[in-house]
């Protein structure tokens, strides 16, 4: 039992440093996460007296968004739907070779190996403001009437855990799915209703001014997206920035 | 007005400009085609002619011609600094690339495919515009009137086979450039919804066949039966 596997992952000092593969030999289980074979290997490393190989994390279940890596060219990996940590490694085979390289966009820049900063997420995130609730007394559950199709639809836009996947998987460095998940999440909501259209505008020329490709409708964001968010949402962005734009208050 | 300089220093603005200057030189396509189907007509030219006159006399169309020229120049003018942009953003590649099988080659290849169409359209333009614009042509009379003969042109030109070959080309590139285009421009608009898409899909991808196959049966129709 047990996989012998090579792999091949990228390693890089910090921002300066050029970067190069490095070679490992590991020996997982069937039954480890992807992650959790990356354990193995850093323990081994650090067990020589190895620095080892630095890569983002957090909950390990699939919906923090922490992890990232771009396996065999794809972000979080071969499997539809799944984040890297919960990708096992009874998908891949023995003997086989995985490369591992952290996401690429020029608004990623690398902090070591594996690591990059997608703080420029968060910033489009906090441009986007503030969502108007009335403070006191916990409402009551159901006071605001949402139509069920509405809220099946927010909720698989609010689905979007921030990864940056799509970015990665863009050849043009979009962050288009990640911002429109957001605004259709809000914007479908009477909660979110109110400001839609400052929001709208500001996560949109933040997502401009952090420099970001600009979508060309390419579509492979949603082919590599572990929570499936769809082009439906980037349209949803334009119909909401185009209303903002030219009939906004 | 700095609310529109904004609005398209954007993605969404640039890309605005894109897909309806697309839809405008789509739906010119079909135009065209129309009127070039009259060299099918075996008549000695006097359909094609006819309607070549009018189409360069017309005040009106020369009016929409003018707008055509403006939109084309706008579409490969933005889409090539959308390009070169985009190419900055993404700045370092992964060493592996995988290849989705749900992206189309056509989305990936769009400013390439653009600006071999911008050479095509220079050696078309070149080839029969200019010869109608300069007068460099014979004029013939059907009873209406002396029109240029641009059908002699045309017919000659088809004779030739590197120029069949081009046009041929020319076409086959047209139809990846509108592979992704047709459907794209809609997103591009904001159109996107589950009820009408699939449709608009399945139109774009006939589309992209049936207009540029037109175009092309015309020199190889001219090249082997003429
Ligand atoms: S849209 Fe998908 S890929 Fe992009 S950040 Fe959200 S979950 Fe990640
Ligand atoms: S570690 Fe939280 S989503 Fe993977």
């Amino acid at each position: 039992m047990g996989l012998n596997l090579k792999l091949k992952v990228w390693r890089q000092k910090n921002n300066k440093d050029e970067g190069h593969f490095e070679d490992y030999q590991v020996k997982a289980d069937e039954d480890m996460s992807f992650l959790e074979m990356l354990d193995v290997l850093n323990e081994e490393l650090v067990h020589e007296k190895k620095e080892p190989v630095a890569f983002e994390h957090d909950c390990r279940e699939g919906i923090c968004g922490a992890c990232s890596l771009v396996i065999n060219g794809r972000p979080h990996g071969p499997n539809a739907a799944t984040t890297t940590c919960q990708l096992h490694m009874r998908h891949f085979k023995d003997g086989q070779t995985i490369v591992i390289e952290p996401f690429r966009a020029s608004t990623f820049p690398v902090i070591k190996d594996l690591v990059v900063d997608r703080s420029a997420l968060d910033r489009i995130i906090q441009a986007g403001g503030f969502v108007s609730v009335n403070t006191g007394q916990a409402p009551d559950g159901n006071s605001i009437p949402i139509e069920k199709n509405r809220a099946e639809h927010s909720f698989e836009s609010a689905a979007c855990i921030g990864c940056g996947a799509c970015v990665a998987a863009c050849p043009n460095g979009s962050a288009a799915l990640f911002t429109s998940a957001k605004i259709r999440h809000l914007g479908l909501l009477p909660q979110g209703k109110v400001e839609e259209g400052t929001r709208v505008a500001n996560m949109v020329a933040q997502m401009n001014k952090e420099g970001f490709g600009m979508c060309s409708n390419i579509g492979a964001c949603e082919a590599e997206c572990p929570k499936e968010i769809t082009l439906q949402n980037i349209a949803y962005m334009k119909r909401a920035y185009i209303k903002a734009t030219f009939s906004g208050e | 007005m700095k609310w529109l300089v904004t609005f398209f220093e954007t993605g969404v603005g640039k890309k605005l400009l894109m897909g309806f200057t697309g839809l405008f030189l789509i739906l010119f396509l079909v135009v065209h085609l129309v009127g070039n189907l009259q060299l099918l007509k075996d008549d000695g030219g006097e359909a094609f002619n006819t309607y070549a006159h009018f189409m360069t006399t017309n005040p009106l169309i020369k009016v929409i011609a003018y707008g055509n020229y403006f939109f084309l120049l706008l579409h490969a003018f933005v889409g090539i600094s959308l390009a070169i942009y985009n190419r900055k953003a993404k700045g370092k590649r992964n060493a592996v690339a995988f290849k989705n099988p749900r992206v189309t080659w056509a989305s990936q290849n769009m400013a390439l495919l653009g600006m071999l169409i911008l050479a095509f359209l220079f050696m078309h333009m070149g080839d029969f515009w200019f010869k109608m614009k300069t007068g460099q042509l014979n004029v013939v009379d059907y009873g209406n009137g002396e029109v240029k003969d641009l059908f002699s042109a045309v017919s000659a030109s088809f004779k030739e086979l590197w120029i069949v070959i081009a046009y041929v080309i020319g076409q086959i590139v047209l139809a990846y450039h509108l592979w992704h285009g047709f459907q794209s421009a809609f997103q591009s608009l904001g159109v996107n919804h589950i009820k009408y898409t699939p449709f608009i899909k399945q139109f774009g991808k006939w589309y992209s066949i049936l207009i540029p196959l037109g175009f092309a049966i015309l020199p190889l129709y001219y090249y082997f039966f003429k």
